[in-house]
């Protein structure tokens, strides 16, 4: 009666580590070498490139060839150094709003799955956050505080919470269910301990696969507040603010927009490649509702 | 079911008061002195003073939050402090423009997204699946205004097709002015929302798809057309017509973008203007305005259901 398991299917499984089994991933590898190219251009590129803020009123809007190998711009600046610089600010806020997003929304979709008083006010007001249009709510919070490097990253990472929260919620909601959970609470395991225990981990892969989602959509978002002048402080040559400095000759001098504009499309891209490729292989749950 | 109506009515107003709290703490939280804030870095101690007093911030914060909602609750937004024309006046003199935009865009995008959509499902691992997802992808990737930059480029600049900025209004400037400026906004705006649409549509489809049902349909002889258009597309209509409905925030957004690209006075530049003249009150109004929208409309959709699908019972 007893059905065979064959050893050595078990043993294949075993030896690929999680690692192995998402990089064997076709979106994952390539979006993640694209990635890595770009996170690696940035960091090195600057120390090569010539100082993006230095000002060349000889050679102003100068296509690309002719000065620089993306032109300049009105004030004679290198486009391809501040390109490459702009790149750290993109990657530095989506990685930030990204990791504060994820452990502000864990800590409480933990505390609305697990007590019922706090369960009704924290939801109710993930509700009203998430009516909130993101953008107008960074816009408002940005223009009272004033922006900065700080306050920018905040206004972004506010309206990614709520997302967060419920989906920490929900995977508490059900683990809570499982007969293992249930059994160690009978044994009078404490409370903080099952969190840690069973709940945490079951969370890691949902939210890494979200984790990267939210990267790709604040460097979005940073962008287009800095595109809208609602963003980081002008000096600071972010994509968002490049870009919006190019608008008023863009006529004349489209590719100021245009490569900042390139860089940001191939970096989210690459981003969410890699987050599709993720959800594919860590999440399969969530992966047959999204496909 | 009249119950289930009235409770779902009755719950957008615990979010809508979660939302003005938001936007009345924003201005009292906030670091510094706000009233200093929106006066600028120019203002003198008088002009402080005077915008104190305009926004009631000199009140108890209990005080100041009741007599503010109970103006709300009348439908009074405030006034700007600017201008000093009520902000519901403002809000309605820019509506039209984004009200059209809007619905352009919706509209567009569901007839380009929903087949789509199908046909993707419908051909599962094909080329065509791959391409309808590759451009899902590429559309959360690419940004709203370099798209619009990029259209802008080639239609207007370069092949000298289209305008290159502004609005016409259809019930005053005529049906085909209106037409030519809309194109390119709309194409812009779209992007998003056909990504975001076409993935869901194709989820859905998917899933139905495998459904007994479908197979009994087959088995039975009906065409595929009849099969994808009446069991599987029906079926599959409910968490489309939801994603619509959350799409809607997605659009807003976007609005707000697509109209400074393309310089069309509606609310989007009404934002913008307000933000640059930190006129707060506007900005204030327009998130209650914009958030009321997104509630309204996604209790509509909520309400929809329970009338056309009989499947669902509350």
């Amino acid at each position: 009666m007893s059905r065979e398991i064959p050893l050595s299917s078990l043993d294949k499984a075993s030896d690929l580590s999680v690692f192995q089994l998402v990089i064997k991933n076709k979106n994952v590898f390539w979006g993640s070498i694209i990635l890595i190219i770009i996170i690696l251009v940035a960091i090195l590129g600057p120390f090569f490139a010539l100082d993006p803020v230095s000002l060349n009123p000889m050679s102003r809007l100068k296509p690309p060839g002719d000065a620089g190998l993306f032109g300049t711009d009105q004030l004679g600046r290198d486009v391809y150094s501040r390109v490459i610089n702009g790149g750290r600010i993109s990657l530095v806020v989506g990685l930030t709003v990204a990791i504060f997003a994820v452990i502000f929304g864990t800590v409480m979709g933990l505390l609305a799955g697990y007590i019922r008083i706090l369960d009704a006010i924290i939801m109710r007001v993930m509700d009203g956050l998430m009516a909130i249009p993101a953008i107008l709510l960074a816009i408002a919070m940005i223009s009272l505080s004033g922006a900065t490097l700080t306050t920018v990253i905040a206004a972004i990472v506010i309206p990614e919470i709520p997302r967060v929260v419920r989906l920490v919620r929900s995977v508490v909601l059900t683990v809570r269910e499982e007969p293992y959970v249930e059994s160690a609470i009978s044994v009078g395991t404490p409370v903080y301990l099952v969190m840690i225990r069973h709940v945490l981990p079951n969370t890691i892969a949902p939210l890494i696969v979200q984790a990267t989602y939210i990267c790709g959509s604040a460097m979005l978002t940073e962008a287009i507040l800095g595109f809208l002048g609602a963003g980081i402080p002008p000096e600071i040559p972010s994509w968002g603010n490049i870009m919006s400095e190019g608008r008023t000759f863009f006529q004349l001098t489209p590719w100021i927009i245009f490569f900042p504009g390139i860089a940001l499309a191939v970096t989210v891209l690459s981003v969410n490649i890699v987050g599709d490729g993720l959800r594919d292989t860590l999440d399969p749950r969530i992966a047959r509702n999204m496909r | 079911m009249l119950g289930y109506i009235f409770k779902r009515i009755f719950m957008t107003i615990p979010v809508m008061v979660v939302v003005a709290l938001f936007v009345f703490l924003l201005l009292r939280l906030s670091p510094g002195d706000p009233a200093a804030v929106i006066a600028g870095d120019y203002a003198t101690a008088e002009d402080v003073q005077k915008i104190r007093e305009k926004l009631g911030l000199s009140e108890p914060i209990v005080v100041q939050f009741v007599t503010w909602l109970g103006s709300l609750i009348q439908g009074d937004l405030g006034t700007s402090i600017f201008s000093n024309k009520p902000v519901t006046e403002l809000i309605a003199q820019r509506l039209e423009p984004t009200l059209m935009l809007a619905l352009t865009t919706i509209i567009f995008s569901i007839l380009v997204a929903v087949p789509l959509g199908t046909i993707a499902a419908f051909r599962a691992g094909s080329w065509i699946d791959r391409l309808v997802m590759l451009f899902s992808v590429g559309g959360f990737s690419i940004p709203v205004f370099v798209l619009g930059y990029i259209l802008i480029y080639y239609f207007s600049i370069t092949w000298r097709i289209l305008p290159v900025q502004g609005y016409r209004s259809p019930f005053e400037d005529g049906m085909l002015p209106f037409i030519q400026h809309i194109i390119l906004p709309t194409l812009t705006l779209s992007v998003i929302y056909i990504a975001l649409l076409a993935r869901m549509t194709r989820a859905s489809v998917m899933e139905v798809l495998e459904e007994d049902y479908i197979r009994t349909a087959r088995a039975k002889g009906l065409s595929e057309v009849k099969i994808l258009m009446r069991h599987a597309l029906g079926n599959a209509a409910v968490p489309i017509v939801t994603v619509i409905g959350i799409g809607i925030a997605l659009l807003i957004g976007g609005v707000v973008v697509t109209e400074s690209v393309y310089n069309i006075p509606g609310l989007g530049r009404l934002v913008l203007d307000a933000v640059l003249a930190r006129d707060y009150p506007i900005i204030q109004g327009l998130i209650l305005f914009f958030s009321l929208i997104y509630v309204l409309l996604n209790l509509i959709i909520d309400l929809t259901y329970t009338l056309f699908d009989p499947r669902i019972k509350y």
